[in-house]
């Protein structure tokens, strides 16, 4: 009986984590499926007008715009229009599927140029980069027949010397279809560099119509200026390699080269401005639909969702914000409800009035405790990190690399959850590090500095001239480049939750803030020596990290890019919540903080922001 | 309604107000004659002669050098980097012997296109063609901004210094406890309009100015006199400039800005170095932003006859039209529940209330109010003193209500052409609640000959309200208020709470009320 009870112990604890799981699904199901969803289904429905605007721009003619009226619209009724706009459908659908499948909130950031290949030759991304060209492709063939005329068909009728009929092979239309796989294909190549894939939160809350008519003129700018850029280099590509595939399809299709016109891969015949423009409005038309699937996915993914703080039946507790808050995976609910506690705690005195309340039996203050233990959790597991960082840097010199790095893991084992971790198995290796045995001797004989026994120490001995040999040496060898790591990439990695962070930050400020007149069994004072000293304590790592070279450089905004680059500065983001919310709780209390259980240093530093001087 | 009428006369000539204390406003022949208090703010002067101003008006300092003739590609890049497509167009226009005369044609043609389509743009908002400084003099909160010496004053929100932005493109910032005064100087920061601290925070100071946005982060330990230009930010967003207004969210997380010819108002998050552009259709420009202090709402005016009052959770604005001109000016009350405002070319201050709705419905919009009511008549009235009659009253240039809602400093603008009608401050006593009241306090005056042109309350003056006022001459004055406050001392962000006083009683006000919302 004692076996069997010790037998059912874990077993049943197994059964419990199981059901939680289960609920955390069902609300994932609930609220991100059905996000998803919607977002698509918009995306569907704004295609119509979208089309009709690119066959307009496409057949348009300044010399016979009624004409141009006419046979839009001939062509908007017609079969093929049809079956080809189902075919877009079916593209956007699956552009939205994959969206959904490859988002991420956590942005992977490649510290090193081999990491960045190595992402992009991930099987998972291969598979992306394909399933993108081929849908290209499929665009492409319908933007070929909806412009109809010579870009119709693959093949055409013509007639050789001897007098019988032949098929040829129609070059513009496999120019068309060819460069919309390569759009494609660039536009996943793309996604990746870019961290197209990221899906930042916003600071400022809008609803969903008014922040899609915000993004939309963007929208317009960046597809055009990227279908620019992805048809200038489609056409350096085909002028060089273009007689690849045309003479392939030739043969499988057996089909004749055409004689009369130029080939395509000549500077006359690519030198067609028509051409040039169709193929310009097609890629952009591809890039626009894209595009708007990914804007409206990220708007509706983003948008914020309310969470009951408590639930009088049991069965809700799981989907209530406190549960909800401390569940580890998927990490889009994380985000939603530390989002959420940071509105409410700013915005709704009703709902922080639940924050603050005891449960019915037992009078604990369950919700504030199980909140604040979560946020604090978050924050120290952040300084935890960034001690870390910091000594490895100190003691060896230059940084460790981060997910690599052995001792990170079992520092942070207890809170391992929120760390960024590489998406992909082959990106471990490659995050660069000059001791890590991935690098070959000869190359560490490279970058390391001359060794005394070297022939090079007599010789050259000004400590000038070495450092000119070794920038010679790193800028001629490849791989040094490849290896190298990017400056403020490991700092920006650090950092990569961090959004969590800041929303922790201002969900407790706020807390404790409105505590001062709305907390009524004074729950909150039980906690405030742990938040100050633990926020005091992050205080200090991130003004550490500050001093790191690198750290404190600000990156170059690219506004004409969908990819978000909000990661970029969640650093200096997170480092202004911190002041603030140590600010916010110091001018609320005053000198009632004198009060506090502090150490002395951390009273110090207090002292300091108590008489603005931070 | 009643008027300026019930106000104390002017002070005849010669006396400058020194304070109020015992519920009247006192007097002194000179500026020495303040009262000892346990704070008092330096009072300074720069008189415009001290100010080393810029030789050359222009920004380009190409007059300086020879002509030499450079091809016609290089001069068409240079015209483009410097006047964008029509600077590129006028080039080729004017360089007829050298370029084909069909472009030199089609260029002359599409120049006078883009002309003919910018004038009619501007006969629909006139504001667009002025010059960025005469549009900045023309939408600043500041009496006569161009021929200003202090251009912009803040005080900080938390602790006794300020920033002060003067003629020649400097800020210097001022704290009674330390003896350093550092200078901020910056390439792009030209035509300071206006200079706002960062709530919550020691260090950051924005600065909107002709061309950009700057934050800058001035160390308050640190001993150095001229922070390098490393520490500002600049913000910039094409189109934004120049930028005329700027309010600071009171949590300290948001900055929004404001620019006459930017249809679009900016929300940024300034560390991120992010903005969220809020667009809406007619008004032509955001000129004057005003964030009410519970942080629940923003007030933004535009150059035509149309305000907005924005709410902060969701971003959506209600839409207020005037009759008559702009929105000049606006003040909130403390608990973010009134706004007062005052319209162009009209001699009264106008009152909106708000309700915030309990925040737990998602629903963004409050419920506001249906039309604004007439709290104030500021129409001329003549007072006849020992000097002789002084006229007083008209358009209004900016508000300030004090923190604590006791106190309403209005700048009346006076007119230029009129020797006896020289702008002033006129002073109100104010209650918020349990119903509003607008009394009679007295006019604010300096030194003979100086003109008010700027004021600001002191955020958190412990002994009533404390008004800083810039003069025409260079110097800034102090004119301390002491009262008893009459409402509980407000928590939260305008310092640590203090105890309610034992004594305290309401302030027994004068008999004749100029309003109160029982006899509208």
């Amino acid at each position: 009986m004692l076996r069997l009870l010790h037998l059912s112990a874990p077993l049943l604890a197994r059964s419990a984590l199981k059901r939680k799981s289960f609920m955390s699904i069902i609300l994932f199901f609930l609220v991100i499926c059905w996000r998803a969803a919607a977002s698509i289904a918009w995306a569907v429905l704004l295609l119509p007008p979208s089309t009709a605007i690119f066959v307009i721009l496409s057949k348009f003619s300044v010399l016979h715009p009624i004409q141009t009226i006419s046979e839009c619209f001939s062509m908007l009724t017609s079969a093929t229009a049809i079956f080809s706009f189902i075919l877009l459908c079916g593209v956007i659908i699956m552009v939205g599927f994959l969206n959904f499948e490859y988002y991420t909130v956590i942005p992977t950031i490649a510290c090193s140029k081999i990491a960045l290949f190595g992402q992009l030759l991930h099987p998972r991304q291969l598979v992306n980069s394909l399933v993108h060209c081929i849908m290209g492709m499929i665009v492409a063939w319908c933007s070929a027949v909806t412009i109809g005329f010579r870009y119709e068909t693959l093949g055409h009728p013509c007639a050789q010397t001897d007098g019988y009929h032949q098929m040829c092979l129609n070059e513009y239309h496999l120019i068309l279809l060819l460069g919309g796989a390569f759009v494609g294909f660039s536009h996943s190549l793309l996604g990746v560099i870019h961290n197209m894939n990221y899906v930042s939160f916003h600071t400022v809350q809008q609803y969903k119509y008014l922040r899609f008519k915000g993004c939309l003129p963007l929208v317009v700018k960046c597809s055009a200026t990227q279908a620019l850029y992805s048809v200038r280099n489609f056409i350096v590509v085909y002028y060089f390699l273009g007689y690849i595939p045309r003479t392939w399809i030739c043969k499988t299709l057996n089909l004749h080269l055409g004689s009369s016109a130029h080939p395509l891969d000549s500077i006359a015949g690519l030198l067609d401005l028509s051409l040039l423009y169709h193929l310009w409005i097609s890629a952009t038309f591809l890039l626009f639909t894209w595009y708007i699937t990914l804007l409206l996915f990220r708007i509706f993914l983003t948008e914020g969702y309310s969470f009951p703080v408590q639930s009088s039946f049991t069965e809700d507790a799981d989907h209530c914000l406190p549960k909800v808050l401390t569940e580890k995976q998927p990490m889009i609910l994380k985000f939603l409800a530390l989002q959420d506690l940071a509105l409410l705690s700013q915005h709704s005195p009703l709902r922080r009035c639940e924050v603050f309340s005891l449960s019915q039996p037992g009078g604990h203050p369950h919700n504030w405790n199980a909140i604040s233990k979560e946020c604090l959790s978050l924050l120290a597991d952040l300084t935890q990190r960034l001690v870390a960082y910091h000594d490895t840097v100190a003691t060896n010199g230059r940084a460790k690399s981060l997910s690599s790095g052995s001792e990170r893991k079992t520092s942070s084992e207890t809170s391992d959850f929120m760390s960024p971790r590489p998406t992909s198995p082959l990106t471990a290796p490659f995050t660069p590090d000059l001791d890590s045995p991935f690098m070959s001797p000869a190359l560490r004989r490279l970058a390391a500095p001359v060794e005394q026994g070297s022939p090079w120490y007599g010789t050259v001995q000004s400590p000038h001239i070495m450092r000119r040999v070794k920038n010679f040496l790193a800028k001629r060898v490849l791989i040094v480049y490849l290896f190298n790591k990017l400056p403020e990439a490991s700092s920006q990695a650090l950092f990569a939750d961090s959004q969590a962070h800041i929303w922790a930050l201002e969900g407790l400020s706020y807390l404790v803030q409105a505590s001062f007149s709305e907390d009524q069994f004074g729950v909150v004072q039980t906690t405030l020596p742990s938040i100050l000293s633990c926020m005091l304590v992050l205080q200090e790592a991130v003004d550490r990290h500050f001093k790191l070279p690198h750290a404190s450089s600000k990156p170059v905004r690219s506004t004409s890019s969908m990819g978000d680059s909000t990661y970029k500065t969640l650093r200096f983001a997170l480092r202004a919540t911190l002041k603030t919310a140590i600010y916010r709780i110091t001018t609320t209390f005053g000198d009632h903080l004198n009060a506090v259980q502090l150490s002395a240093e951390h009273r110090k530093r207090l002292q300091q922001f108590l008489e603005y001087k931070e | 309604m009643c008027s300026l009428a019930l106000f104390p006369p002017p002070l005849p000539y010669g006396q400058t107000t020194v304070c109020e204390s015992n519920n009247e406003l006192l007097s002194g022949s000179s500026t020495e004659d303040q009262l000892k208090q346990d704070f008092s703010p330096p009072s300074l002067s720069f008189p415009r002669e001290s100010l080393k101003l810029h030789s050359r008006t222009e920004n380009s300092s190409k007059a300086a050098f020879l002509d030499h003739s450079e091809t016609l590609w290089m001069r068409s890049a240079a015209a483009w980097r410097d006047g964008g497509l029509t600077g590129l167009l006028n080039e080729i226009t004017n360089s007829h012997p050298e370029v084909p005369k069909w472009l030199s044609m089609s260029s002359g043609c599409i120049l006078a296109l883009l002309q003919w389509v910018s004038s009619f743009h501007g006969s629909l908002f006139p504001h667009l063609t002025l010059s960025s400084e005469d549009m900045i003099a023309e939408f600043s909160q500041v009496l006569n901004w161009s021929d200003c010496v202090v251009r912009a004053f803040a005080w900080h929100p938390h602790t006794d210094k300020f920033a002060v932005a003067l003629l020649d493109d400097s800020i210097k910032i001022y704290n009674p406890k330390s003896a350093t005064t550092p200078t901020l100087k910056h390439r792009l920061q030209r035509n300071v309009a206006v200079v706002q601290w960062k709530p919550l925070c020691a260090s950051a100071l924005a600065v909107g100015c002709q061309n950009c946005l700057l934050v800058w982060h001035v160390d308050p330990c640190s001993l150095s006199t001229r922070p390098s230009a490393g520490c500002a930010h600049v913000l910039s967003h094409p189109g934004h400039a120049p930028v005329t207004s700027i309010a600071w969210s009171p949590s300290g997380s948001l900055l929004v800005s404001a620019s006459p010819m930017d249809t679009a108002m900016m929300v940024w998050d300034v560390a991120a170095e992010s903005c969220v552009p809020l667009q809406r259709v007619g008004g032509g420009g955001v000129t004057f932003l005003s964030w009410s202090p519970d942080g629940s709402h923003v007030l933004a005016s535009t150059p035509s006859a149309l305000f907005r009052v924005w709410e902060t959770r969701m971003w959506t604005c209600e839409r207020w039209p005037c009759i008559k001109g702009r929105c000049q000016s606006g003040c909130w009350s403390p608990d973010g529940s009134r706004l007062l405002f005052t319209v162009q070319d009209e001699a009264v201050i106008y009152s909106l209330t708000f309700t915030n709705t309990p925040a737990a419905v998602p629903s963004g919009t409050s419920k506001g109010p249906h039309a604004a009511v007439v709290v104030a008549d500021l129409s001329e009235t003549t007072f006849s003193t020992p000097d002789g009659d002084i006229i007083v009253g008209g358009e209004i240039q900016s508000l300030a209500w004090d923190p604590r809602g006791e106190r309403l400093a209005v700048l009346l603008k006076g007119d230029p052409r009129a020797a006896d009608r020289s702008p002033i401050i006129a002073v109100f006593k104010t209650r918020v609640s349990p119903i509003f009241e607008l009394l009679p306090c007295g006019f604010v005056q300096g030194e003979p000959g100086a003109e008010p042109r700027l004021m600001q309350f002191h955020p958190n003056f412990r002994h009533g309200a404390l008004l800083t006022v810039c003069w025409s001459s260079g110097r800034i004055t102090h004119v301390p208020f002491y009262f008893l406050s009459a409402s509980i001392p407000r928590l939260g962000l305008s310092g640590s709470p203090t105890l309610p006083h034992v004594q305290e009683r309401p302030a027994d006000f004068a008999n004749q009320s100029l309003f109160t919302e029982f006899i509208s």
